[in-house]
């Protein structure tokens, strides 16, 4: 079946769900870069005014990849739940748009329709909304999580701290971590990002994140962000594993592409859940995700990539994960090419994983070869906050020295709960008092309980 | 949640000085803070660094000067280009930028069983410019010593890592390194990537690649990557393959190659 649709005189053609999605999508250079973008403006806005033409229902039965041959598309389909769709079953996209907007659409209506949308509906209607829709639908959305810790309470943010180490020195690991604590970031997790994946190197810094966590007896998690097989090999070995870290993509050739699939990822979580780590809750997956990472593998099935990324949180919200964050800056200007493009992506990304039902978080960047810079960052960091995301990332002074490229500082932490009057995470919040972080950081000092001797630094 | 006290600091503990943790890390950790925000001579020192990653990033290779610093070596040098016309359209399509340009193809002579030095600008020229004769001459006494043939040195601009590929294939080499700018840091601006692939042609993929990073002041000195290429390639023409089966353990790959 196609669409048509005339705007100005001209009548537009879509022969399918996947090429009227693509076209009805808003301009990014990774589009563009897959010929998959519309030609122009109006040819844009007749895809746009068509999709919100289309019934909600036709989502379920025309996939924009075929059932068979993707494992990620029978897991959307097969995970339907007819009932959670029912109050929004006679909608068409546009109408789902004003409904959404709408009083109607209370934080528990929102909750308990989760498991009748599926990824494509989402990114559909997020295609015909403004910046500030996107804000506002998100900031209606409450996700919570529990590990050592409770995160996405309203009126709270939290911050991944990234102490990353050109070389995985754990000093320089150590020297990171203290300085985000000091500044109130890690109450979403301490997670490095290893610069060699090797099993030795993942159990070594495993070793490290847990002491200094034991050691200051800080109400969080941990995380090594290595490959999931390697996190498995540690989990056999005996190391401390809080949480098991994976990218992930939309379609299964993407995953492939990751190393990974469904079954490797539901094995990866059970090993998890049987060292029984969490006290305060068993979520325990934490997932990236970022627009372009589908093209990249050439696994994108002629689909926009906003649309693959949706599909993304799919994958996501089988496995009850602590924390998502779309990368979205990251993958480069071939994908998000501006400022102007990051920031679209940035919240539509938290949009549509929170829509879905996921803690979403959004590592607010970009790579030096991207037409951006902080005042761009600023301006998505402080949109997200007012949309609510669940956590964003600190890095010691925005620029990571290992990844090579600018992510949110532990300062812009602090900007962004001070402007908007958000708290970190309760045990966390609780535990920063008792440490006297913030007499201390005001006077050029660590506190005695903050002693750096503590994590290995003297 | 057993909320567990805070460690006991014994009590006449001094607080430590927030600047010590500059001596563990070239992270920019102890900035202070103006209530929320960087000081200012923090927040300049980042708009600065952010500045030279910028320019860094529009850098051009200078042929005459690579030409001059190459002379010595006793190898001919070529030139040529991808498909990329500019700067922003090289960033935008990065498929123009592993094709080349189609009238540079006839400039390629034939070099069977050889391999080929590819010189190219990548994200960001300086570094190359700087360091890539060096790894050369590190490396040619080596490979002549190690009898492997040499193909003339071809400098390419606009060039992504796979126009090797196509350069090599055309030249019917049985190994390309390419030398190529990576991209730029706050940190480092003058970062050398090697690529080495075994039988290029166009459609080979990352992953039929060993990849050489970080050749830089502070980083792998040229002698050192040249050490590692040699290794790699008597390694690669051993073995008949580059990529995955031939790696040890070299640095993730957070980004594609440029």
């Amino acid at each position: 079946m196609g669409f048509a649709q005339a705007v100005g005189g001209t009548r537009y053609l879509f022969p399918d769900l996947r090429t009227l999605l693509a076209r009805a999508t808003p301009l990014r250079s990774g589009d563009v870069l897959a010929g998959l973008a519309a030609g122009s403006a109006q040819e844009r806005v007749a895809a746009q005014r068509e999709l919100a033409d289309l019934p909600l229902r036709h989502f379920l039965t025309e996939a924009v990849i075929p059932y068979e041959e993707d494992e990620v598309t029978r897991l959307i389909l097969d995970r339907h739940d007819v009932a959670a769709f029912a109050p929004v079953a006679h909608l068409t996209v546009g109408g789902f748009r004003d409904w959404l907007l709408s009083e109607a659409a209370s934080p528990a209506m929102l909750a308990a329709l989760r498991p009748g949308l599926t990824p494509e509906m989402v990114a559909g209607v997020s295609k015909i909304c403004r910046l500030q829709d996107l804000v506002a639908i998100a900031a209606k959305c409450q996700v919570t999580t529990r590990f050592r810790n409770t995160l996405g309470l309203p009126g709270r943010l939290s911050i991944r701290l990234q102490p990353n180490d050109p070389v995985d020195d754990p000093r320089g690991v150590a020297a990171a971590i203290l300085d985000g604590l000091l500044l109130g970031a890690g109450d979403a997790v301490i997670g490095v990002n290893p610069a060699t994946d090797s099993l030795d190197n993942t159990l070594r810094l495993l070793e490290l994140l847990d002491a200094v966590r034991d050691r200051y007896a800080i109400p969080t998690q941990s995380c090594v962000l290595a490959h999931v097989t390697t996190t498995l090999l540690a989990i056999e070995q005996g190391a401390p594993v809080d949480l098991v870290f994976q990218s992930i993509g939309g379609t299964e050739a993407t995953n492939r592409s990751f190393g990974v699939s469904l079954a490797l990822l539901r094995e990866a979580r059970e090993a998890a859940l049987g060292l029984g780590r969490g006290s305060l809750g068993q979520d325990l997956m934490y997932f990236e995700t970022g627009q372009g990472s589908a093209l990249s593998a050439e696994a994108h099935h002629g689909c926009d990539q906003q649309t693959i990324e949706a599909r993304a949180y799919a994958v996501a919200r089988e496995f009850p994960p602590l924390l998502v964050n779309s990368v979205v800056g990251f993958i480069g200007p071939e994908y998000l090419f501006d400022g102007k493009q990051i920031t679209r992506a940035g919240l539509e990304d938290h949009c549509c994983g929170k829509l879905l039902g996921l803690p979403m978080g959004v590592d607010v960047c970009y790579t030096n070869h991207a037409e951006a810079d902080q005042d761009d960052m600023d301006a998505l960091l402080t949109l997200l906050g007012v949309a609510g995301v669940t956590y964003i990332m600190g890095v010691p002074g925005a620029d990571d020295v290992m990844l090579a490229y600018q992510s949110s500082s532990f300062h812009d932490g602090r900007y962004l709960r001070a402007a908007l009057g958000k708290r970190p995470a309760p045990e966390f919040a609780a535990w920063m008092e008792r440490m006297g972080l913030e007499a201390a950081s005001s006077a050029g000092e660590l506190p005695p309980r903050l002693a750096p001797s503590l994590a290995g630094l003297a | 949640m057993s909320a567990a006290d805070p460690p006991a600091a014994p009590p006449d503990a001094p607080s430590a000085r927030w600047s010590e943790l500059r001596r563990f890390t070239a992270a920019r950790v102890a900035l202070g803070r103006a209530g929320n925000g960087l000081p200012t001579a923090a927040h300049l020192d980042f708009q600065e660094a952010h500045a030279r990653a910028r320019d860094a990033v529009q850098s051009a290779l200078d042929p005459a000067a690579l030409e001059a610093a190459l002379a010595p070596l006793g190898l001919p040098v070529l030139r040529v280009a991808s498909q990329a016309p500019n700067r922003r359209a090289y960033l935008l399509r990065p498929d123009l930028g592993r094709r080349l340009r189609e009238e540079h193809r006839a400039l390629l002579p034939p070099a069977p069983g050889s391999l080929l030095f590819v010189i190219a600008d990548g994200l960001c020229a300086t570094g190359v410019q700087a360091q890539a004769p060096a790894v050369i001459g590190h490396a040619l006494p080596l490979l002549r010593q190690a009898g492997i043939p040499l193909a003339p040195i071809v400098l390419a601009e606009q060039a992504r890592v796979a126009l090797g590929d196509e350069i090599g294939g055309a030249m019917g080499v049985r190994l390309v390194a390419m030398l190529i700018g990576e991209r730029p840091g706050l940190m480092a601006l003058d970062s050398l990537g090697l690529y080495l692939t075994h039988a290029p042609r166009p459609g080979r993929s990352d992953a039929e690649r060993n990849c050489i990073s970080n050749i830089r002041p502070g980083g792998l000195s040229p002698a050192q990557g040249a050490g590692k290429l040699v290794w790699l390639a008597r390694a690669a023409l051993g073995q008949g393959m580059t990529g995955v089966a031939l790696k040890d353990e070299q640095p993730r790959q957070d980004l594609l190659p440029p």
